[in-house]
């Protein structure tokens, strides 16, 4: 009896019930209808704020400048062998000191490198590092009298800032970005960045079979920044991750081989560095951009800048000890025999201030 | 006293002390109304009340209450004590056989793991020809940290966070290995990417494993403390009923003395005896335990742990110095100097001189704790072998700095005159003052452990005889009653 009356009640409740229950979860739906509505549309979203970014730095920034964005490689000083006040402070330090103080890598294989079995003195080697001697030749009159450093991809730009090093010679590319922070010498290198993979992947390139595929790139490369700007384009398959950034792009094949990504991309000159480490990973398709390396140095030492243009114009001329001569001896085996793929262009020197 | 046991306490059986009470004489006048009328409304309990009260009246029955109180008293005083000190003694033991070693093989397990890690940093820095020595030592590290967390396994309580540590540590350390042998393999073929696994091994070490062993180190630690604060209070309840058992027998023969002029009850006598010596022994044993245990908390395990600590305080020194070779300049942090400017520094070399201040306050507070010369022999000799690698190590830092890494690399790693040399010897001296260390611990602990022998047994074993005679004391009186 008591029972029957109170299920009765519960019932006239549950009518109440459930009205209120509809009414609350009409309301949250209309309160996040409009949190969801911009991720609906993110291309949209996220070119907001892109652009109003472009727009605050516009006025320094060279990539506004067609010509300059299209051919970063010629923004650069006329070469002259004259000192100027860099190189006076250069020249100025004393004993121990007098040195040339350069930004190396200590990982690329052939490019910059300390050969584990190369003895006792731990000394680096190959491409990069034959450049750099050259030019402590040039300026100090001893290729020996260097101080290497080495700096991670994403330090090489604050490392000239901030004066711990003379100059960066890192297989670093010029491009409009970085002309807004540092000088950058003429071309020595060309090449262009290239997908790495194993053998056994079903990528071939860089196209759509990157699709779900995790790829690692060196932090603050130019590898790094293609991709990003691709992906944001629609031109690289939505897909594929990119989330996987290392301090090194040597990095990138540890994780390679651990299976932690299934490609790498970098610039091909270091893929290629890359791949002579592992027979069983190889360069899937060919360069899908063009790149130069430059030497990088303080955006005001326009006096080294001149000054290393002018070694570089000796140094691609010497056909005994120059590029050609180091080209063979380190990178002839990793690339091509024939080096005319990698030979900069002819270097203009379109910077006037 | 052989009178007493024949009159009274033998007929009701047993001997069990609390029966003698209760039975045949006094349920015979209360017990007569229950069979008569209302028999469900009755609680046992009203029942007992209205029995005592009855008995009460008479002196036969306030005997029989005042012996069971007695005898009830001195059981509780033995029980409590029994298991106040049984739980201290376990405490005790913990201390001495699982909790110190316990944080010393958590300690040797972050020692292990990090000492491996610079062996291997120091490999990569000698290049494919790594020295015998430096190989066996990694080896030898590996087996040591493993061995280290069979042993943790084995002694952590499951789903504790400590066994879960142990998990993670025992997971990763083979991945760890595994990245090093690459390491090695890809150096031995000259490519540099041999270089790059030891990067990333040593990330793996010092991002996740290091963390984690430092956190089973606190946490074996913390249990160590806990120990130590279970064995080390007075057991204050068994003192006061202990107190308070005595007063009742001094009260329960005060009263007999007034009552019928005799002087000495045997059985109170006997029940007074046992008490007094139990309470004795419990508050000397417990004090001389006491005492052991903080000694060998004040002289053993702090000492223990400073010397640890300063351990790996240079243990991480050595790495940060090696690494500073390693990445060549590649890290800097800026911070301020003392005249607010802004300094840029090496990071390793950063973190080095902080490792190498930790230590040496490590190394000051562990000389002032050691209270005998053999303790403080090796800390001394681990200070001067400081001083000497602070030396060294600048004149390295100024090599590199000029561009000399060549010159730097010999004064680090070099077979003559290098840093290396002086981290082995304060290595090896802080091994020494811990084995010493370890001993005087031992000895302390071990000490306060003993006084603790046989108390709780002794304890119950007392207070059931003093019970025994605190009823056959009283029995003996009743049997003058019928």
């Amino acid at each position: 009896m008591r029972g029957r009356r109170l299920r009765a009640s519960l019932r006239g409740w549950g009518g109440v019930g459930a009205m209120a229950v509809v009414c609350a979860l009409a309301a949250a739906f209309a309160m996040l209808l409009p949190l969801t509505q911009p991720h609906g549309d993110g291309s949209t979203g996220t070119g907001g704020p892109g652009l109003t970014h472009a727009a605050q730095v516009a006025a320094d920034d060279p990539c506004t400048d067609p010509a300059i964005q299209n051919a970063p490689e010629k923004q650069t000083l006329s070469p002259s062998s004259a000192d100027g006040t860099t190189i006076d402070k250069i020249k100025a330090r004393q004993g121990d000191k007098r040195k040339l103080i350069v930004g190396v890598d200590q990982n690329s294989y052939r490019w910059g490198y300390r050969n584990p079995n190369g003895g006792k003195n731990a000394d680096l080697e190959g491409f990069d590092i034959d450049l750099v001697h050259r030019i402590a030749e040039d300026i100090l009159g001893d290729p020996n009298a260097v101080q290497f450093k080495a700096v991670p991809t994403n330090q090489r730009i604050p490392a000239i800032q901030k004066d711990r090093v003379d100059m960066v010679v890192r297989t670093m590319t010029i491009n409009c970005d970085r002309l807004s922070d540092v000088a950058f010498s003429a071309p020595y290198f060309k090449t262009g960045q290239q997908v790495l993979a194993p053998k056994s992947s079903t990528i071939t390139g860089y196209n759509d079979t990157l699709a779900n595929k995790k790829i690692c790139t060196a932090e603050g490369s130019t590898a790094y920044t293609k991709l990003d700007d691709d992906k944001k384009a629609g031109k690289l398959v939505s897909s594929a991750d990119i989330s996987t950034t290392v301090p090194n792009q040597l990095d990138c094949l540890v994780r390679l081989q651990l299976g932690e990504v299934d490609a790498v991309v970098t610039d091909g000159a270091l893929a290629a560095s890359q791949a002579a480490q592992d027979p069983t990973v190889q360069l899937k398709g060919e360069p899908f951009t063009t790149e130069y390396y430059g030497v990088a140095m303080k955006k005001d030492a326009d006096d080294l800048v001149r000054r290393v243009n002018q070694i570089l114009v000796d140094y691609r001329k010497d056909t005994t000890d120059g590029w050609q001569a180091s080209y063979d001896k380190w990178l002839s085996a990793t690339l091509d025999k024939d080096s005319t793929q990698s030979e900069p262009p002819p270097p203009e020197y379109l910077r006037t201030s | 006293m052989t009178q007493p046991t024949k009159s009274s306490a033998a007929p009701p059986g047993s001997g069990v002390p609390t029966m003698p009470v209760v039975p045949p004489q006094a349920s015979g006048p209360v017990s007569d109304p229950p069979p008569g009328a209302a028999p469900a409304r009755r609680t046992a309990f009203a029942e007992g009340v209205d029995q005592v009260r009855a008995a009460a009246t008479t002196e036969p029955g306030r005997l029989r209450i005042i012996g069971a109180l007695l005898a009830l008293l001195v059981v509780a005083f033995g029980a409590v004590t029994a298991w106040q000190m049984t739980d201290r003694a376990a405490a005790a033991d913990d201390v001495l056989n699982k909790s110190q070693p316990l944080s010393s093989a958590a300690a040797d397990i972050y020692r292990s793991l990090a000492d491996a890690n610079t062996a291997a940093s120091s490999g990569f820095l000698a290049g494919g020809q790594e020295t015998a020595a430096s190989r066996e030592r990694y080896e030898q590290d590996i087996d040591n940290a493993a061995a280290g967390l069979v042993q943790a396994a084995a002694n952590s309580d499951p789903d504790s966070a400590a066994a879960k540590t142990v998990t993670k540590l025992n997971r990763m350390l083979p991945e760890y290995k595994g990245l090093v042998e690459r390491a090695r393999t890809y150096n031995r073929q000259g490519f540099p990417v041999g270089g790059a696994y030891l990067r990333y091994a040593n990330e793996k070490m010092q991002e996740d494993m290091l963390p984690e062993a430092e956190n089973l180190y606190k946490s074996e630690n913390q249990r160590l403390r806990a120990d130590y604060a279970d064995a080390t209070p007075y057991p204050w309840a068994a003192i006061a009923l202990g107190v308070l058992a005595l007063a009742g027998l001094a009260w329960a023969q005060h009263r007999n003395y007034q009552r019928t002029n005799r002087v000495l009850n045997h059985g109170l006598v006997a029940a007074t005896a046992t008490a007094t010596v139990v309470l004795l022994w419990l508050v000397v044993g417990h004090s001389v335990a006491r005492a052991g245990l903080n000694e060998s908390y004040n002289h053993g395990v702090r000492s223990l742990n400073v010397l640890h600590d300063a351990r790996i305080a240079s243990l991480k020194a050595r790495g940060n110095e090696n690494l500073t070779l390693v990445a060549r300049g590649a890290e800097t942090v800026t911070e301020k100097n003392a005249k607010g400017e802004e300094v840029t520094y090496d990071a390793y070399d950063f973190d080095f001189q902080k490792d190498m201040d930790t230590l040496g306050k490590g190394l000051a507070e562990a000389e002032k704790l050691a209270d005998d010369s053999t303790g403080e022999k090796p800390v001394t000799a681990a200070v001067g072998n400081m001083k000497v690698w602070k030396e060294r190590h600048a004149a390295a830092r100024n090599d590199d700095e000029n561009g000399n890494y060549e010159a730097a690399l010999q004064r680090v790693i070099g077979s003559k005159d290098a840093t290396g040399e002086c981290f082995d010897s304060v290595d090896k001296n802080l091994d020494n003052a811990l084995k010493h260390e370890k001993i005087e611990f031992e000895q302390a602990a071990g000490d306060g452990l003993d006084a603790l022998t046989g108390l709780s047994v002794g304890a119950a074993l007392f207070a059931v005889l003093g019970a025994a005679g605190a009823v056959l004391g009283i029995g003996r009186r009743l049997s003058e009653y019928r």
